[in-house]
């Protein structure tokens, strides 16, 4: 970062006020929606002043209702406007669902790009903040696995500004998700100014020659100290943060594993049909022989998102990650 | 409270085709035979949709016959500019309001091209997911309303689509924010099979519109002359400020909810031949135009060999198209490169394999 850039420290959840602020200031058709996004300023505080600046025109209280919340948004959108939803934890998001698979999604196929929808949808996710029943979810694959839907997810406050404002600026639908463990979890330099982290592009958060740790969200930083742990006994590890899940980043994912021959994914969803598995068909498909162990899955269980009481045993941590970096070191 | 009192049915022409007496100003001559023209094109498209079925020329296929008058009266409410949101059965209202032939036929035959409306036509793709419509209206609306615009929103449902969460979330929706919308529903008793005291126990769909404190209007969706009135209304409140209204268009559908279906198995269908020989909405305009001595038959003549030829003319140009050209699968996913589907489609195109 250029030191002429002025920048001011701000959290992941700040970070994203000032994306929306940056955006509702610079395009009039930008719209903030949801439950408690005015005057409340979201549950999480993400709307922070929004309401006060932008007024109740452009940052709505919603009726409670998902469905309704994002299917008047896809009108709203087919008919000249930006709209920004606020779900409030992605384990609400399922009776807005359909509105998101029938049609956000397949409004420009179905028209042939006559009508778009040009939709952000932003959802808090994942465990570790000690939230009651169904406010843990980590379902980011069902969603990837919608044709026409971009799914992306900061880990940091300088790419939650960043993929936030690209996302909002994305001529197509785009499901943004906020890792609510680390919503405040530190402050990092954040430039005042607009600026865009482009979607489909991975980060290379710390780079080693033995194995390759691809993660998100929340799980970065965890596969980040695994990594460091493991560095001291020898042990090198690329760390990745693969920012979008949807479309992922083939180059980054195909480079790092053909340096290193060995690769774990990290994420909270449930093994079964987790993202993961696109990353592992992206190494069968770009470096098959360049692999010397099998790929190694840290994930979240097939099980429901327990109670808190249990939610530190589902999550992976440092110490499964680090299991992990041993056996395929020494595989 | 009574809500069938409450919510009467609104009929200004009979099924005999006499004035009920009630005064409106959109009972003409002109106008009865420009509802003529378009329910009989009307009901020649739907035959003729049947018929390209049975001979496998298009796949599966909604008919609507009953329900012209429904869809036309409200269709021909509407001006350029406002949008609409059909069903799967509402070939009429889109035709009527300008959508292509050739693209509604097109859709039926399984191309994709047939969704794309004409130029300056805001006339959205069936929709199957039911009632889901029916919030795309209230945001199209929504941001009409938000422009200054005074135009508005029409979408079409069913019966069982007031069942359905999405329904009763963009009534609500649009009487929260005073949306400029037409919810426009044609009762025909059935979805599908499930008649409608086992959709609602309420009587009448209008009354619903009670819940959320915008006017519901009970029309007969037979009399072509009652429904234009009455969405003419609605269309005119929604314009200047008024927001939603619901209209409840009492009808029939005489024949099955798809070509997949034998409507025989749930329901007596001699009720079908009652209401066609008493409540037809066409032969209801032509007895109307008898009584008031405007009848020509060989106008009418004209105006069944003109339906027929434009048909005739829509299906050879539907026809000219065996299926859709392969890249209009891959084309229209996203507005920018996404790499997995690039590929695909190059792969497809290119590797051999796949196109064979």
């Amino acid at each position: 970062m250029s030191t002429a850039v002025n920048t001011k420290k701000l959290t992941i959840v700040q970070a994203i006020t000032d994306a929306l602020r940056e955006m509702l200031a610079e395009d009039e058709s930008v719209l903030v929606l949801g439950e408690d996004v005015g005057k409340n300023g979201g549950v999480f505080r993400a709307t922070d002043g929004l309401f006060e600046q932008f007024g109740d025109d452009r940052v709505i209280d919603t009726p409670l209702a998902e469905s309704g919340l994002i299917g008047s948004s896809i009108g709203l959108a087919m008919n000249g406007f930006k709209p920004v939803v606020e779900i409030q934890f992605l384990g609400f998001i399922y009776p807005g669902f359909n509105q998101l698979i029938t049609h956000a999604t397949r409004i420009r196929t179905r028209t042939q790009s006559r009508y778009t929808v040009p939709l952000t949808v932003r959802a808090p996710y994942g465990s570790g903040v000690r939230a009651p029943e169904i406010h843990s979810d980590s379902t980011e694959a069902l969603f990837t696995h919608i044709p026409g839907l971009k799914v992306v997810v900061p880990s940091n406050p300088y790419d939650a500004k960043g993929l936030l404002i690209s996302s909002i600026k994305d001529p197509d639908p785009v499901l943004f998700l906020e890792p609510m463990k680390i919503y405040r979890a530190g402050k990092e330099d954040v430039p005042t100014e607009s600026y865009s982290v482009p979607l489909g592009k991975a980060s290379v958060k710390r780079t080693g020659d033995d194995v390759s740790i691809f993660a998100w969200g929340a799980m970065v930083r965890v596969a980040e100290k695994a990594a460091e742990e493991a560095s001291k006994n020898g042990m090198h590890c690329d760390v990745i943060d693969l920012r979008t899940l949807y479309p992922l980043d083939k180059d980054a994912i195909a480079e790092s594993v053909q340096k290193t021959g060995r690769a774990i994914i990290v994420h909270e969803a449930p093994s079964t049909g987790g993202v993961s598995n696109d990353v592992i068909e992206i190494i069968n498909d770009t470096s098959f022989l360049f692999m010397r162990a099998p790929i190694k899955k840290v994930t979240g269980y097939d099980t429901p998102v327990p109670l808190f009481t249990l939610e530190d045993d589902y999550a992976p941590d440092e110490k499964k990650i680090y299991r992990a970096i041993e056996e395929v070191t020494r595989f | 409270m009574d809500m069938n009192e409450k919510f009467p049915i609104v009929q200004l022409i009979t099924g005999d085709g006499r004035r009920t007496g009630a005064i409106s100003e959109n009972i003409t001559i002109e106008k009865a035979k420009r509802f003529y023209q378009h329910m009989v094109f009307s009901r020649l498209f739907d035959r003729k949709a049947v018929n390209l079925q049975r001979q496998g020329r298009i796949g599966t296929y909604a008919p609507f016959e009953g329900q012209e008058a429904s869809q036309i009266g409200s269709a021909l409410a509407m001006e350029d500019g406002d949008w609409m949101f059909p069903t799967y059965r509402d070939h009429a209202a889109t035709a009527a309001f300008g959508h292509s032939l050739k693209n509604i036929f097109l859709y039926w035959k399984g191309c994709i091209e047939g969704c794309v409306p004409p130029k300056g036509k805001h006339i959205f793709p069936p929709s199957v997911p039911i009632a889901s419509q029916i919030l795309h209206a209230t945001g199209t609306a929504w941001a009409e309303q938000k422009k200054g615009t005074d135009r508005v929103s029409i979408v079409y449902f069913g019966d069982g689509a007031t069942s359905e969460g999405d329904f009763h979330e963009g009534l609500n929706f649009s009487s929260v924010f005073n949306i400029p919308v037409v919810f426009f529903n044609q009762n025909n008793g059935y979805a599908i099979s499930v008649p409608l005291e086992r959709q609602m126990k309420t009587k009448t769909i209008a009354q619903k519109a009670l819940a959320y404190d915008i006017p519901g209007v009970r029309v007969d969706g037979n009399d072509v002359f009652a429904v234009y009135d009455e969405t003419i209304k609605a269309v005119e409140r929604a314009r200047s400020g008024g927001g939603p209204t619901l209209i409840e268009a009492v009808t029939w559908r005489y024949g099955a909810h798809t070509t997949t279906d034998e409507p025989s198995k749930y329901r007596d269908q001699s009720e079908s031949k009652r209401r066609r020989e008493n409540e037809d909405p066409i032969t209801r305009v032509e007895r109307f135009l008898e009584h008031e001595g405007a009848w020509d038959s060989n106008w009418a003549e004209n105006v069944h060999e003109e339906a027929e030829q434009k048909l005739d003319e829509a299906v050879i140009e539907m026809e000219k198209t065996i299926k859709s050209d392969e890249s209009l699968m891959f084309d229209h996913v996203f507005g920018t490169d996404v790499w997995p589907v690039q590929e695909q489609k190059h792969r497809f195109f290119y590797e051999g394999s796949e196109k064979g």
